[in-house]
């Protein structure tokens, strides 16, 4: 479904600082593929994300996104396939604008907007119904603006905005990593609901082994740019950390890895 | 003029300074009201797209410019005036394309453009100023009638006023509105929404400096001339009005952002003119209020609050 063929990406090309973030990746992203990205800081996890997105252009190699060729579409254009979620829980929600505000904009997701008023009144019921399946109360608050929020409950904000409009691909950008460990829980497991209940092809970039051993049905290891492996199924079911260290370990000397 | 008289309760000094302060209270409201579009203007720049525009000292002048010329030439006054919004626009496009596509820094974008509109409205004007005591213009009539001229100036000013503040509130609730709102609060959250956040910063540029070119030619034809130098100062005092709008009604929503802008500006132009009553000299006008930008602003930095600070981008 989306494709990346032979993508390289150098970063400060041609100065002293020149760095190979991408070394000649090929990738292809199956519908209903829940795929966890694992790998030491700059492995290359979130530039295949900004790849994929639009946030940079690749020096060489094609994106495709159901055979059609994206990869020179500016970030804004492919936003109708590709939902989004970052690290920083505050990146994924406008602070200044309040909660059915949040939830309208990413309704229209990759449409033309006009001057149509933002909100519509059957959708805001809508938006309640949706926000009470979060059990954060944030039902009974749809007029706060989102910057009363705490950053576990922005994150699940966040979440429920992309099941508005159900985008082809969820790139998942170590979107529990910036949460206390019990938030990033329930924030995880709120992410496993939806990606279930939606059916939605998934690409997540964890910084934390478990998370990647316990979640999706494949997953990739990326080392110094290339894929380290890429294993499914069953082999991925029965992985354990230990085992990954045990083949892998000269490459994990980044110990938050392993916690 | 009362003197106080000694049946007075009040001491002579009393009694002056309320007099002049309540003299003071028409002109500030006329100028305020017609100040009040610059403000609002720069809401939508600094507040709404955190844009730090400065092309409002050149736009100013723009509108006032475009206004004298073709009323001088014989063109209608609201035609005059239309043509003096959609100027402004334009300037204001130009300043945003200048930071999107050329990626000139905002604060270098809006210097360029403000600099060169200064020769721009010289052009347009042929000289450095244009009176406009002799001929009609849209506030004529409303100045033959047989009032105080205050009374119908102030009742026009105040509907005009109010009809761009209501027009802005109800854009900024459309689906472009909160686009661009979201623009200015979280670029990169608005991208992945699928907006050309690009568009909406050269957009709200062109609407805020068609709200400043209006506010230019309406005070062109209240002042009864169009002079070059009339933009000096306009962004700062426009800061002014905001920051003092904003300590009466927070931020919180767009209509109080809007509304704080207009009487922040009639109580900016409320002040100034009570300083200048009881002696500030009017040279040292400028010096006054950027003191006062200054003091707003470093207040909460040397508090440390993270509150105050002016959240901005393309700097």
């Amino acid at each position: 479904m989306v494709r990346l063929e032979n993508i390289t990406k150098i970063f400060s090309k041609g100065t002293i600082d020149e760095k190979v973030a991408i070394n000649g990746i090929t990738l292809h992203i199956r519908k209903g593929d829940f795929i966890t990205i694992i790998g030491s800081n700059g492995a290359g996890k979130t530039t295949i994300l900004n790849l994929t997105a639009g946030t940079f252009t690749p020096d060489e190699g094609d994106i495709f996104i159901d055979d059609s060729r994206v990869t020179r579409l500016p970030e804004h254009r492919r936003a109708k396939y590709l939902g989004r979620i970052f690290q920083d829980p505050l990146m994924g929600t406008a602070a200044t604008m309040t909660i059915e505000e949040n939830l309208a904009m990413a309704d229209l997701r990759g449409h033309v907007r006009g001057l149509r008023w933002g909100i519509k009144k059957a959708r805001r019921d809508h938006y309640r119904e949706i926000l009470k399946t979060l059990d954060l109360g944030l039902e009974t608050r749809l007029k706060d603006t989102v910057s009363l929020l705490s950053g576990g409950q922005r994150q699940s904000l966040t979440l429920l905005m992309v099941t508005l409009s159900l985008p082809k691909l969820l790139l998942l950008d170590e979107h529990t990593a910036a949460l206390d460990p019990k938030t990033a829980q329930t924030v995880m497991g709120l992410t496993q609901k939806i990606i279930e209940e939606n059916n939605l092809t998934t690409v997540m970039v964890t910084h934390n082994m478990l998370q990647a051993i316990n979640y999706g049905n494949r997953m990739i290891m990326l080392h110094e740019g290339k894929v380290q492996f890429d294993i499914e199924g069953e082999e991925k079911s029965a992985l354990t950390v230990g085992e990954v260290v045990k083949r892998f370990g000269a490459e994990l000397k980044d110990e938050t890895l392993l916690c | 003029m009362s003197r106080g008289g000694q049946s007075s309760p009040l001491p002579n000094g009393e009694l002056m300074l309320l007099s002049s302060l309540l003299r003071t209270v028409p002109i500030s409201l006329e100028q305020g009201l017609a100040y009040g579009l610059v403000a609002l203007g720069i809401v939508i720049t600094f507040r709404i797209l955190s844009f730090p525009d400065l092309t409002v000292d050149g736009s100013f002048p723009l509108g006032a410019a475009v206004v004298a010329r073709l009323i001088t030439e014989g063109v209608s006054p609201v035609y005059s005036i239309i043509a003096a919004i959609i100027c402004g626009f334009v300037a204001g496009c130009c300043t945003g394309l200048l930071n999107v596509k050329l990626k000139i820094n905002s604060l270098l974008a809006g210097i360029l453009m403000m600099t060169i509109l200064y020769s721009v409205n010289l052009r347009i004007m042929g000289r450095s100023n244009i009176q406009l005591l002799t001929v009609n213009t849209l506030l004529t009539p409303l100045e033959n009638l047989d009032v105080n001229r205050f009374i119908p100036i102030i009742a026009f000013f105040v509907l005009v006023v109010l009809l761009v503040k209501f027009l802005t509130d109800m854009f900024l609730h459309t689906q472009i509105g909160f686009a661009m709102r979201a623009t200015g609060d979280n670029e990169q959250m608005i991208r992945t929404l699928g907006v050309n956040t690009d568009n909406m910063t050269v957009m709200g540029l062109g609407i805020s400096n068609g709200f400043v070119a209006l506010s230019g030619a309406l005070v062109a034809q209240d002042q009864g001339f169009a002079d070059v130098g009339m933009g000096i100062g306009m962004i700062v005092a426009g800061l002014a009005s905001i920051i003092i709008g904003e300590a009466l009604f927070g931020k919180r929503t767009v209509q109080r952002l809007t509304l704080a802008a207009i009487v922040g500006s009639i109580i900016y132009k409320f002040i100034i003119s009570l300083g200048l009553r009881l002696g500030l000299a009017p040279t040292d006008l400028k010096m006054a209020t950027g003191v006062m930008v200054i003091l707003a602003l470093g207040i909460p930095a040397l508090r440390k609050e993270k509150e105050g600070k002016l959240h901005l981008r393309g700097v």
